[in-house]
């Protein structure tokens, strides 16, 4: 079922990929919560989150300065060398340039930008590829795309399709990470047909991402479990390992590690690395290292004690 | 999705997913005081007792196999001091005021909830299943059986509208050793909320929760006689059962052992309730959301190790989908994780008995005879302790006997079929009818199967859901009678 077979309507599609039971899959998430995970597992688990953060800021109001920071955060989480570098900084295209002058050409941490007119997606298609484009001329390593949920719930899948691909096209050698917004799709029908959707067009190292953070609803163990179901069954068909990237609403280490648990039990070890998973996050970063200071000291320091990233601008 | 590409198949091994030891989880065991003594007596007239004979006998740990406490072995003698007393306490008992009795059913609730932790510890030091099971189901459920009930006490008169309800005496309830503790709360809570007295024997296997509940009776104050539980051996639940002064009989347990109740007690006009074997069928149809029927699946099988009436020992699968189930369940089960049933993360605890080990031992070996094809998840065996890896039979037939036999084990025999008359023959081809699970996304499908299953449960979408609202009990030789709602309640009661 490629670009070139015929248009697929919504309803053949949802047939094609199958069904999700809400009640069957949230029963399932819970039990990924009530996973215990003390000491070492608890210290390795920590540690592995904090390399997988995309540390980001999107806001109308980023400044060079602002994101300079968040650079030297995400290469230096906390003053403990044990603490490894986040994975990568996520920013809007116009700081795209500062922070590559932060970050240098030969960084640890990955530079991405979210580009096709973030957060809604509501432009020509056309300028949305300068966008891309522009971003990664300037330095990006990494794209975060939208799809366009409305041709989506209006049946035109191969519309999506065509765009999803045209922008793996525009992309080059930057990897991608096609944002659904579950928020917007609603059900988990319409997020396991719109992640089999793009998995099909991605390239092995592209993501699919839940969500941009900017509606009411972001990323649960819920609705990433279906995407990484969707994961699990594209690998399992084509060979193909694409990354998952829950992004907003994980605030807490111990929610961190429940997402993990639930990456380890359905996809299993190969993804368990920032290479296949990242969390989009910001304020989890400290939480992540508060709690690898309290495993260490056996002490909770006070908030003062860790670096803001950007929060105090 | 890209449909399989088989020529590139062939080239290279097809994709597989890696279940490794990359990010290890560290030992969570349960620390909490399960505060077990070294020594206990009968529970009968509202004290404890040592057996007539002055004889014990041992619990052991099924995942240690080392011996957990020492139980008086009560007999003939004990049974009928524990009968005697029962009755003496049933005037009393049956003419308090409805709210009365439910009183001491709530404090009995609370007093469980309050010792939640201690109960959900000693349960999985007897039984062998996994804490995680005894903390969020076994323990929490038993409590919500007594709440429920509590509710009934003062309500009897709506029980069955236009008729009067009484109680019927003293009832002799005989309880099997998968869910000690909530088999014990299923019997004894609608029991005294009709006003019954009760005398109750648990499974010799696995007494430990029923001895520390009648310590409860005792912090509740319930009036001595009202509940006695006599531990001891089965011919000492087969002489309560046949004592004179016993007016009902409910059993749960075999099929086997309840045809024995039956004839023994024939002609002595008891009531009799029965909750007996189940061979339940899962179907999973090819529209159905398939990842979330194999967590039902592995729920309905490998929950309580297989141990379990209603479990959904036979898989049905459709044709067209049964090569990716079977797939999708295997790669599931490599995470399930066996081992200290005291562990927090552990799914499959430990087999009961040395007895029970052995016996489904005996059937992987007759399924592998009979020519069905079994694998068993990759399962690293603690040096001590009664313990089966998960077990899955392919290439089934109806008349194997893994497809016809209760096995009370993690094992599930899969078979497939290819219309809905196929599926609903097959599954009702049994003598037994306690439950089954549907799994389509077809509503109509639910609704015209639901008719058709011979099975007292039919679950749709989901398996093993239980509420004490919700009636349980089989068809055909899965028993007769209901537990649980206002059906398990009249069950308790004589209507007039």
């Amino acid at each position: 079922m490629r670009a070139s077979s015929a248009p697929p309507a919504l309803r053949r599609w949802f047939a094609a990929v199958g069904p999700v039971d809400r009640v069957g899959v949230e029963e399932r998430v819970a039990k990924f919560t009530t996973r215990s995970i003390k000491k070492a597992a608890k210290v390795q688990g920590l540690k592995l989150a904090v390399s997988m953060v995309d540390l980001t800021t999107l806001e109308g109001k980023d400044t060079p300065g602002k994101v300079a920071s968040l650079c030297r955060k995400a290469l230096r989480p906390h003053d403990d060398p044990a603490v490894p570098p986040a994975a990568a900084v996520c920013l809007y295209p116009a700081m795209v340039r500062p922070a590559r002058r932060t970050l240098g050409l030969r960084s640890p941490v990955r530079l991405a930008s979210v580009a096709t007119a973030f957060p809604s997606g509501q432009t020509a298609l056309a300028t949305r590829l300068a966008e891309v484009r522009r971003a990664v001329a300037d330095g990006a390593d990494e794209i975060d795309m939208v799809i366009n949920r409305g041709a989506f719930l209006a049946g035109e899948l191969t519309r999506v399709r065509d765009e999803i691909a045209a922008v793996v096209a525009t992309c080059g050698p930057a990897a991608l990470k096609v944002i659904l917004e579950v928020g917007e799709l609603e059900t988990y029908d319409h997020i396991r047909a719109a992640s089999c959707l793009a998995l099909g067009e991605l390239r092995p190292g592209d993501f699919i991402k839940t969500s941009t953070g900017k509606t009411a609803s972001n990323a649960t163990l819920a609705n990433t479990q279906v995407m990484l179901e969707a994961i699990r069954d594209h690998y399992l068909e084509t060979g193909v390992a694409i990354g998952m990237k829950p992004a907003g609403g994980i605030r807490t280490a111990k929610q961190a590690l429940h997402f993990l648990v639930a990456v380890k039990e359905t996809l299993g070890d190969a993804w368990l690395t920032p290479a296949r998973y990242r969390f989009g996050a910001s304020a989890l970063l400290n939480d992540l290292v508060r709690q690898l200071e309290k495993e260490r000291t056996g002490a909770y320091p006070a908030p003062y004690a860790f670096s803001e990233a950007a929060e105090s601008y | 999705m890209a449909p399989p590409a088989s020529s590139r198949r062939s080239r290279r091994p097809a994709p597989e997913l890696l279940f490794g030891d990359l990010w290890p989880y560290d030992p969570a065991p349960e620390t909490a005081d399960p505060r077990i003594r070294a020594e206990y007596d009968l529970f009968i007239g509202g004290r404890f007792v040592p057996a007539a004979d002055g004889t014990r006998f041992t619990s052991i740990n099924p995942a240690t196999e080392r011996p957990l406490t020492e139980l008086a072995r009560g007999g003939p003698a004990d049974v009928d001091a524990a009968c005697r007393a029962a009755a003496s306490a049933f005037p009393r008992w049956s003419r308090l005021p409805g709210a009365e009795r439910g009183k001491y059913l709530f404090r009995l609730a609370r007093l469980l909830q309050d010792r939640a932790r201690e109960f959900a510890v000693a349960e999985t030091m007897d039984n062998g299943k996994p804490i995680r099971e005894t903390r969020d189901f076994d323990v929490p459920s038993a409590a919500a059986h007594f709440f429920y009930h509590a509710g009934w006490a003062d309500k009897l008169a709506y029980l069955a509208p236009g008729r009067t309800v009484a109680p019927l005496g003293v009832v002799g309830q005989v309880i099997p050793w998968n869910f000690p503790l909530l088999m014990l709360a299923w019997k004894i809570a609608p029991a005294l909320a009709a006003g019954n007295c009760v005398v109750l024997k648990p499974a010799s296997n696995t007494p430990l929760t029923a001895v520390k509940l009648a310590e409860l009776l005792q912090e509740a104050e319930l009036p001595p006689g009202v509940v006695n539980i006599v531990t001891g051996p089965g011919a000492t639940g087969a002489h309560l059962l046949a004592h004179p002064l016993v007016s009902k009989v409910a059993f749960t347990g075999s099929t086997e052992v309840g045809k024995v109740i039956l004839r023994s007690v024939a002609g002595a006009g008891k009531r009799l309730t029965m909750e007996l074997g189940g061979k339940a069928a899962n179907i999973v149809f090819a529209d159905a959301p398939l990842d979330q029927a194999v967590e039902g699946i592995v729920n309905g099988i490998f929950f309580n190790q297989g141990q379990v009436c209603c479990a959904g020992s036979r898989l049905l699968v459709q044709e067209s989908v049964a090569e990716r189930v079977v797939a999708q369940l295997r790669r599931r089960l490599r995470v399930l994780r066996v081992g200290d049933p005291l562990d927090k993360n552990t799914d499959l605890g430990a087999i009961v008995s040395r007895e029970q080990r052995d016996v489904i031992r005996g059937y992987l070996r007759a399924g592998v005879a009979e020519g069905a094809e079994l694998w068993q998840a990759p399962f690293r065996a603690p040096a001590r302790g009664f313990y089966v890896p998960p077990a899955v039979f392919t290439g089934v037939t109806q008349s194997h006997r893994i497809a016809r036999e209760e096995i009370f084990g993690p094992v599930l025999s899969v078979l497939t079929f290819r219309t809905v008359e196929e599926a609903v023959e097959k599954a009702n081809n049994t003598p037994y009818g306690l439950s089954a699970g549907v799994w389509t996304d077809k509503g109509s499908l639910i609704l015209r199967l639901a008719t058709e299953l011979r099975a007292g449960v039919v679950w749709a979408n989901t398996f093993n859901k239980f509420d004490p609202a919700s009636p349980f009990g089989g068809y055909k030789e899965s028993g007769f009678g209901r537990e649980g709602g206002r059906h398990g309640l009249l069950d308790y009661c004589a209507v007039a």
